[in-house]
């Protein structure tokens, strides 16, 4: 058997598989939250809730209505990110003129509830999901053995954060999306209607953290408790980023995930503060974030 | 505008409409207040469970600690319960274990110390515990106040974060089981604190005192500074003042009196244990606050009362207690943004 600094070779490409892996999921949902804070100004916290109700949606529909993990690749992300187009209708749209830390205060509440009423009905013990059928398996590629599921979260990971990035730094939408965010009124002066695309622009934030809950499903057992510490962590991954470009929390979400799964080679008691020590770090050197402008 | 200022904005209105006599009447309805608390809580253990009064007590003075920082230095900070947890594990290990430290370890070098005491008598541990939560708030708050609102926020957070994780691989504290039967020891090795009165009398004295330094401070010259720079900070900057020190302090002191609140409720529940330092009681402690009334004086003992006699009664319903807390935080998100004390005092027509 090989080895790179003493470390076996199907260690530290097993631990860099996990970190992509991990690092999927963190990008998706920074993406999530960037995309929100862009336009309304809140840190959603119910994000992590929402990845938990992606997951239980997957469970739900396979276990109840006998439709596969290809449906609720779908439906997931439509049902949830349409519970999150009712929270803002009814709930943060009447915050905006109010202080950004009242929106927030807001959706930590709401995770509280959602994830009070998961556990009560579901427990905290994870149900499990399994992989789809087309997936399972996987391949060998001489130096370490890759899963397909998992080669297929990165690659689904990748394509919706790219998509998510062309969409609004590329094409007319994102366009009216990136001006509104710098002036809302200019923009709703030129007919647009800006309430309804902050009300969906949350509502596919939402969406894209039901889509990773969904994919997370196969791999962590789906559990009430699944998201409250990941959204954390994700916070973090979000300061060390900065808020400021799309691209940016896409790009941190991987490279962090990549960076945990090598802690967890070379130094595993540090492995799970390693994102929080990166953001202590940056936060000295250039408190914007990395690719954040102070605003 | 921030949390806070919009409370206490509504408080200055109120000043303002009682104008002529208002400085004295400020003075006068607050001192009411002051002595109805000081009244109730020493004649409450004759009809309250006085263990739950304790714990009102040791809560009270934590979400005030948390109130100086976001009522008046309108910094929100979503790990305060790093603090509480930390200045628990030390008072609880040094009333419990005392020091025995042969030699230092940094990386390859060895440090020969050889520091042995006995276990700290009740009130060295709770200052040891304050102190070293003051420690843990100066790191922190220099790496905190580099960002303003929701960073901050997200930024305590996930500081804290780090620090539970520290907490549960920590040789010191126990890891899951964290650090129990505390003794309670004798106060300044003559009074036994195993007698409630004894141990009660304890509390009610570091709870007043706490509190009434938190009132000097909001009250200060520094008080001042700090809520101007809440209002208009780079304002204050260019008035002269050093936003970042007064923030730092005000951190520090946040930081040091949450230690004081968490350490004495480690020595009063005889107990130092995880649940102290996760984010679910950082959560907590603003919801203490906002119902309380950010930016009063006495909301958040208020708050404090009203949320663990809440938990305190649905505590058979297990799960039912994080949803009600859920939908408590939005109810009053949405429609009771001022809390109790808040209302009270716009009814009044006066600052409390």
């Amino acid at each position: 058997m090989s080895e790179i600094f003493g470390i076996p070779t199907q260690a530290l490409f097993g631990q860099l598989l996990i970190g992509l892996i991990n690092g999927s999921f963190y990008a998706l949902l920074s993406l999530g939250l960037a995309v929100i804070f862009g336009l309304l100004n809140i840190i959603n916290f119910a994000h992590g809730a929402q990845y938990m109700m992606g997951a239980f949606c997957a469970w739900f529909l396979l276990k109840k209505l006998g439709l596969s993990y290809w449906w609720a690749l779908v439906l997931g992300p439509i049902i949830v990110g349409a519970t999150g187009v009712v929270i803002e209708r009814f709930m943060l749209s009447k915050l905006y003129k109010l202080d950004h830390l009242y929106g927030f205060l807001l959706t930590f509440g709401l995770a509280l509830v959602i994830q009070g009423l998961f556990r009560h009905e579901f427990g905290s013990t994870g149900l499990p999901y399994a992989i789809p059928k087309s997936l399972e398996g996987g391949q060998n590629l001489g130096f370490m053995f890759l899963p397909n599921y998992r080669a297929w979260v990165i690659a689904a990971s990748l394509t919706v954060c790219l998509g998510t990035w062309f969409m609004i730094e590329k094409t007319k939408l994102g366009s009216y999306l990136r001006a509104a965010t710098e002036n809302r009124e200019l923009v709703q002066a030129f007919g647009i209607n800006v309430p309804r695309m902050i009300t969906l622009t949350y509502g596919f934030g939402v969406a894209l953290g039901a889509f990773a809950g969904v994919m997370a499903a196969p791999i962590y057992s789906v559990s009430p408790l699944m998201g409250g510490d990941l959204i954390i962590v994700v916070f973090a991954v979000v300061v060390i980023g900065g808020m400021g470009s799309i691209m940016g929390s896409i790009v941190t979400g991987f490279v962090l995930g990549i960076l945990e799964g090598l802690t967890k080679v070379f130094y595993p008691e540090a492995s799970n503060i390693v994102i929080f020590v990166v953001m202590a770090i940056v936060l000295m050197i250039k408190p914007a974030g990395l690719f954040g402008t102070q605003r | 505008m921030t949390p806070g200022s919009e409370a206490t904005a509504a408080a200055a209105a109120i000043a303002g409409e009682a104008r002529p006599s208002a400085r004295v009447d400020e003075g006068r309805s607050l001192r009411i207040a002051f002595a109805v608390m000081v009244a109730f809580f020493l004649l409450a253990p004759l009809a309250i469970y006085p263990i739950f009064l304790m714990k009102v007590m040791c809560f009270g003075l934590f979400a005030c600690a948390f109130n100086l920082l976001l009522g008046y230095g309108g910094l929100l900070s979503f790990g305060h319960a790093m603090f509480l947890g930390i200045a628990g594990y030390v008072a609880a290990y040094l009333a419990k274990e005392g020091v025995a430290l042969e030699a230092l370890h940094i990386g390859a070098v060895t440090l020969p110390v050889g520091i042995s005491l006995p276990p700290f008598t009740p009130e060295l541990a709770i200052l040891s515990g304050s102190l070293a939560a003051g420690v843990l708030g100066v790191l922190v708050g220099l790496i905190a106040i580099r960002r303003q609102g929701i960073y901050f926020a997200m930024i305590t957070l996930a500081l804290a974060q780090m620090v539970y994780f520290f907490c549960i691989q920590a040789p010191f504290t126990g890891g899951e089981d964290g650090i129990q039967a505390v003794p309670r020891g004798k106060l300044f090795g003559l009074i036994d604190l195993s007698n409630i009165t004894a141990m009660y009398a304890t509390v009610f004295v570091i709870f007043v005192s706490g509190f009434l330094l938190i009132y000097r401070i909001i009250h200060s010259p520094f008080g001042q500074v700090l809520k101007a720079i809440r209002e208009n900070e780079p304002r204050a900057i260019s008035l002269g003042y050093d936003a970042d020190r007064y923030k730092l302090l005000a951190f520090v002191l946040s930081a040091t009196l949450a230690g004081l609140a968490g350490a004495t409720s480690a020595i009063v529940f005889q107990l130092a244990a995880l649940n102290a330092v996760h984010w679910t009681m950082s959560g907590e402690v603003v919801l203490m606050t906002l119902v309380g009334g950010l930016g009063t004086v006495f909301g958040p003992v208020v708050g404090a009362f009203a949320v663990l006699g809440m938990e305190n009664y649905l505590a058979q319903l297990g799960a039912w207690v994080t949803i009600v807390q859920g939908a408590i935080f939005v109810i009053c998100v949405l429609t009771f943004r001022r809390g109790i004390v808040g209302e009270l005092s716009r009814w009044l027509r006066k600052p409390l």
